[in-house]
């Protein structure tokens, strides 16, 4: 931990109450998806919640990010409103995206969240252009691109930190490592599971961090975000953690075992830095029981929000399949 | 070859030069224009539409790619979202599979997919179509696949000033737009109308008036079409040509006006004939002009086989004037 | 026994086309059948030569029988080792005659070849474009010049006279007409015979004080109760199109004339049921005029809703009509004849005509055109009133 992170009691509970929205807000969403009123695929965070909580602090509301589709965590941690998204989870007009994009494809452009994309490695392009884009017009931003280790695996991933360190972009690359691209482990997938390594190999420097530990997520990426800004050039950020649950909803996890899975929950992100506050007295029983509390208001809030929504009428199905204006 | 009209107040200019003119004037007139594409800077683009663009706007603006299809056009997408206006090249259509995942995908889907937060104003030229001698994989036409895709606008200039105008138009649209040069036509040459300022990119367009049969084509074929319709005047068969120019969305009014005069219809498309874009106007026609026709619909397209590079192979599989009037006159006088 | 309908159970065999050691090809007609909806040719699907004949004319045999051995077939099973008795039971691959189950009647290789706008031209034209012979269009389709050519050349058709009509054509043309009404239009025929006493009366006070061209004759009187008839029965005025029968709101009478030389044409007279004696009588003389001089409008042609064709003097004492297509009614009066007649309980002679009335039963059934004879006949007893 560097002294870039500034540990004051007020930004502690502030990093375990967003880890804490997050997985109140994913618990909701599979109590929704089994009463059937989210459907289609949900890809739960649950346990990587750290990662996008950490790297998120370390923006500002004028960087942008791009987003992966198990993008819950890095939406809500982004900022975005709970209740767009809540709505959107369940299909309805006043969600995010009109209901059309879904769980995957959360967007926001008043918070530069360019979009949980379900093609694997398909945002990497975008931030390349995100980040030309926003250097070409002299806006000294920071592109954060979220992505799994899945797709190192996918020829987007080669170009794009290719590019990005030929024309010198300001991107943070944040791989997030949960271990498996859906079933298939990485020592599996790749020759070398070194992805530090593999991004040396087109000269952006990196390094790996723990994705359990909130405090080291934040403080690495504020670390990398200054170079990134200094330097004038990309960085990459390994950000080990693991993914409690099912890849999706239709998943027996034949490929991982009971033992393994139950062995990393000890080394969850929110039981985690939990017992380290609790441990240290940097957290009341009272503050903790005032977060849970509150987390569940706004959830509740956001339910009863995408509940009392609108669907879009089927006549504008086709609305904004081409485009009148650009949204400026 | 000549662009049909002549015009006694115009420049003559190759296609290579109007497109070239129709990108200078794009850089001058809007900072947010880049360029971004394989060897359009130093070497001067593949078929030297981009040359001497370096020199003249810089390496910022004019941005030499690695060979990174789905990364650079997926870049253009970025950038578009992010208040640039890049005009991507890709070298050929046969290279743009390489991508097709950030065109479909990205550029066409998110504005959609995000409730219309984001527009995708990007333009993404390449050149397409066969007749060179460079075998399957360097002449391809798969401008009617693009065709199949909502929210993308697909123009296919066949004439010198659609080449010089189309750009403008394809800019201004706040939607992503493909821009398909046919590689048989960078060095024709034709007359541009020194007054013309632009030109319309929704709207087929009449070549050629005639009662008998209406030749419906685009792009490289269009050509091919008028000098069938020369042929069949000569034996007494007044054909009209028309000029899709935009493959989508497809002007299909003026495919139907023109069947409903001639009630007969060749459709001459370079592409291969299942599933194609000739198939799409023929099933329109079908559908909203069947009461019209006076004699089946036709069509001329490329043989079912990858494109092969013997020049009499290669001329065999392509759409030819020979085969355009040899069915155009069974449709009018049948044997 | 070929299926030639789907409620066909058997059929009588009445005449053999062929002959064994006769070669034969897809498509050939190679034997005639009696079913319960008229005589049907058999056509055949095989090529060879016949072997033998299994059946002989006038058996009555089920469906699915084997009405002859054809050898050669390309693809044909080897020739079973059956007993020439038990062949003559079991169908096999080698037998001819193994018509599809379909309706014989609407079998596509029969399917008129027109195109889209060539049809639609015809329809607006109330043209039965099976009329039209020939067609130039793409693989000998009728296309929309032939429908132009047709119309207009109907008029020329009298041409023949001055300039050498093809009479073959109208011959032709007649045929593909009534061949096409009698395999499509099941006919009904209904006949009653009408006193024409005070009609024979009423016209010869009416002609006795008229010049000689403003004379009329008895067939105006027919014409035009037999359209008024039809203002009570609307079913027999229009057009069967598309399994579905479009009723005319106007009466236009289409007017059978035979032309010198062979030939019959009938012309329209527009709203026949609204014109008086005199128009009526003024429009048939111009009609038979310009027919005979080939010089009627193709309108005239084409929008007949009913056709009444008169045999006049020298006709025979009755005519069963058969119905042009697309229209569904065909109403004939024969030559008036003098006959003992019952009137008041006593007999007397009078002059009768028998009106005959030939319908469509998929429209009407007889108790409709029983109605409609009986409305001529009534309107006939008042030709003050016509």
């Amino acid at each position: 931990m560097t002294k870039k992170v500034h540990l004051d009691h007020v930004h502690l509970l502030h990093l375990l109450k967003a880890m804490i929205r997050i997985r109140h807000f994913e618990a909701k969403c599979v109590e929704l998806y089994q009463a059937q009123k989210i459907l289609g695929f949900l890809h739960l965070y649950d346990g990587e919640e750290a990662v996008s909580v950490g790297v998120m602090e370390a923006l500002t509301q004028d960087d942008a990010v791009i987003a992966t589709y198990r993008e819950h965590g890095q939406a809500l941690a982004r900022g975005v409103d709970p209740k767009c998204l809540m709505a959107e989870m369940m299909g309805k007009l006043n969600g995010c995206c009109r209901g059309r994009g879904g769980s995957m494809h959360f967007f926001d452009r008043a918070r530069r969240f360019y979009g949980g994309n379900a093609i694997v490695g398909g945002g990497l392009p975008l931030a390349l252009g995100v980040a030309l884009a926003d250097k070409m017009q002299r806006r000294s931003t920071v592109t954060a691109c979220f992505f799994g280790e899945g797709a190192v695996d996918e020829g987007e991933f080669h170009e794009t930190l290719n590019l990005a360190k030929l024309w010198r972009l300001p991107i943070l690359f944040v791989c997030e490592n949960n271990l498996y691209s859906m079933g298939m482990a990485v020592e599996r997938a790749e020759a070398d599971i070194d992805f530090v390594h593999k991004a040396s190999g087109y000269r952006v420097a990196g390094e790996k961090v723990d994705g359990m530990d909130v405090v080291a997520v934040e403080s690495a990426a504020r670390n990398a975000i200054d170079r990134i800004r200094s330097e004038n050039d990309p960085y990459f950020l390994e950000c080990r953690t693991y993914r409690f649950r099912a890849h999706s909803m239709f998943d027996a996890q034949l490929y991982r075992s009971k033992d393994e899975v139950e062995a990393w929950r000890k080394k969850g992100p929110i039981v985690r830095f939990q017992t380290w506050l609790e441990a240290n007295r940097l957290i009341k029983p009272e503050e903790l029981a005032a977060i849970e509390e509150e987390v569940d208001k706004e959830i509740a809030a956001a339910v009863a929000f995408a509940e009392a929504g609108g669907l879009e009428p089927v006549s504008e199905v086709e609305r904004f399949v081409t485009m009148e204006a650009v949204p400026s | 070859m000549n662009t049909p009209q002549a015009n006694a107040a115009a420049t003559r200019m190759t296609y290579r030069e109007a497109c070239k003119q129709a990108l200078r004037e794009a850089l001058l007139s809007d900072s947010r224009v880049f360029l971004m594409g394989e060897d359009i800077g130093r070497y001067g683009g593949c078929y030297a539409v981009t040359k001497g663009l370096l020199e003249e706007f810089g390496e910022e603006r004019i941005r030499d790619t690695p060979l990174s299809e789905s990364a650079f056009v997926g870049a253009g997408v970025g950038a578009a979202m992010a208040g640039m206006r890049p005009i991507v090249e890709i070298m050929t259509v046969n290279f743009s599979l390489l991508a097709l995942d950030q065109i479909l995908n990205n550029a066409v889907t998110i504005p959609h997919m995000s409730g219309g937060q984001f527009a995708i104003p990007l333009v993404i030229r390449m050149a397409t179509g066969g007749g060179r001698r460079v075998g399957a994989q360097h002449s391809r036409s798969l401008e009617g696949w693009y065709a199949h895709i909502p929210g993308l606008r697909v123009l296919t200039p066949a004439t010198v000033e659609d080449a010089r105008f189309m750009l403008k138009g394809a800019l201004a649209d706040p939607n992503p737009v493909i821009i398909f040069e046919h590689v048989m036509l960078y060095n024709m040459e034709g007359d541009l109308p020194s007054d013309m300022e632009k030109v319309d990119i929704a709207h087929a367009k009449l070549r050629r008036a005639g009662r008998d049969v209406s030749l419906i084509t685009y792009g490289g074929s269009l050509f091919k079409a008028l000098e069938a319709a020369d042929a069949l005047a000569a034996e007494g068969i007044d054909a009209e040509v028309i000029d899709l120019r935009v493959l989508r969305p497809l002007d299909t009014k003026t495919i139907l006006d023109s069947v409903a005069k001639t009630r007969r219809c060749v459709i001459i498309d370079e592409g291969w004939r299942s599933g194609s874009i000739s198939a799409e106007i023929g099933m329109r026609i079908a559908e909203e002009a069947f009461f019209e026709l006076d004699a089946p619909l036709r069509r001329v397209c490329s043989r079912e086989a990858p494109i092969p590079y013997a020049a009499h192979l290669e001329d065999a599989c392509l759409p030819q004037v020979a085969t355009i009037v040899a069915v155009a006159r069974e449709l009018v006088r049948p044997s | 026994m070929p299926a030639l309908g789907a409620d066909m159970e058997a059929g009588t065999l009445v005449e053999w086309l062929v002959k064994p050691g006769d070669r034969v090809k897809s498509g050939d007609v190679v034997a005639v059948v009696e079913t319960q909806k008229g005589a049907i040719e058999v056509e055949i699907f095989l090529e060879g030569v016949v072997s033998n004949i299994l059946v002989p004319v006038g058996a009555r045999v089920p469906v699915g029988t084997v009405l002859a051995q054809i050898d050669g077939a390309p693809g044909a099973a080897p020739p079973l080792p059956l007993e020439p008795a038990a062949a003559a039971l079991k169908p096999a691959p080698q037998i001819l005659a193994q018509a599809p189950p379909m309706p014989a009647i609407t079998a596509p290789s029969s399917r008129l070849k027109i195109t889209p706008a060539a049809r639609r031209r015809a329809t607006a034209l109330s043209l039965d474009p099976t009329m039209i012979v020939k067609g130039t269009g793409v693989e000998g389709s009728i296309r929309l010049a032939d429908v132009e050519t047709y119309a207009s050349g109907a008029k020329l058709a009298q041409r023949p006279a001055k300039k050498g009509l093809d009479l073959s054509q109208m011959r032709q043309a007649i045929a593909a007409a009534m061949s096409r009404s009698k395999r499509e239009i099941p006919h009904y025929y209904l006949t009653e015979t009408v006193d024409l006493n005070a009609a024979l009366t009423w016209i010869e006070r009416f002609n006795a004080e008229k010049t000689p061209v403003e004379r009329i004759l008895p067939a105006v009187l027919f014409l035009k109760a037999a359209a008024l008839a039809l203002r009570e029965q609307p079913q027999l005025n229009g057009a069967y199109e598309n399994g579905a029968f479009i009723p005319s709101s106007s009466i236009h009478v289409g007017w059978a004339i035979s032309l010198r030389g062979g030939g019959l044409i009938a012309p329209a007279i527009r709203d026949a049921d609204k014109k008086s004696l005199a128009e009526l009588m003024g429009a048939m003389r111009d009609l038979v005029e310009r027919a005979r001089r080939g010089n009627l409008r193709s309108s005239e042609l084409t929008s007949p809703t009913v056709t009444v064709t008169s045999v006049g003097d020298r006709g025979a004492e009755s005519v069963t009509g058969i119905i042009y297509p697309p229209q569904v009614a065909i109403i004939g009066f024969g030559r008036v004849v003098t006959r003992p007649w019952v009137v008041d309980g006593r007999i007397e002679t009078r002059p009768l005509v028998t009106v005959s009335l030939a319908a469509d039963h998929r429209v009407t059934d007889g108790h409709i055109g029983g109605l409609y004879l009986a409305a001529v006949g009534r309107l006939l007893q008042e030709p003050d009133k016509l």
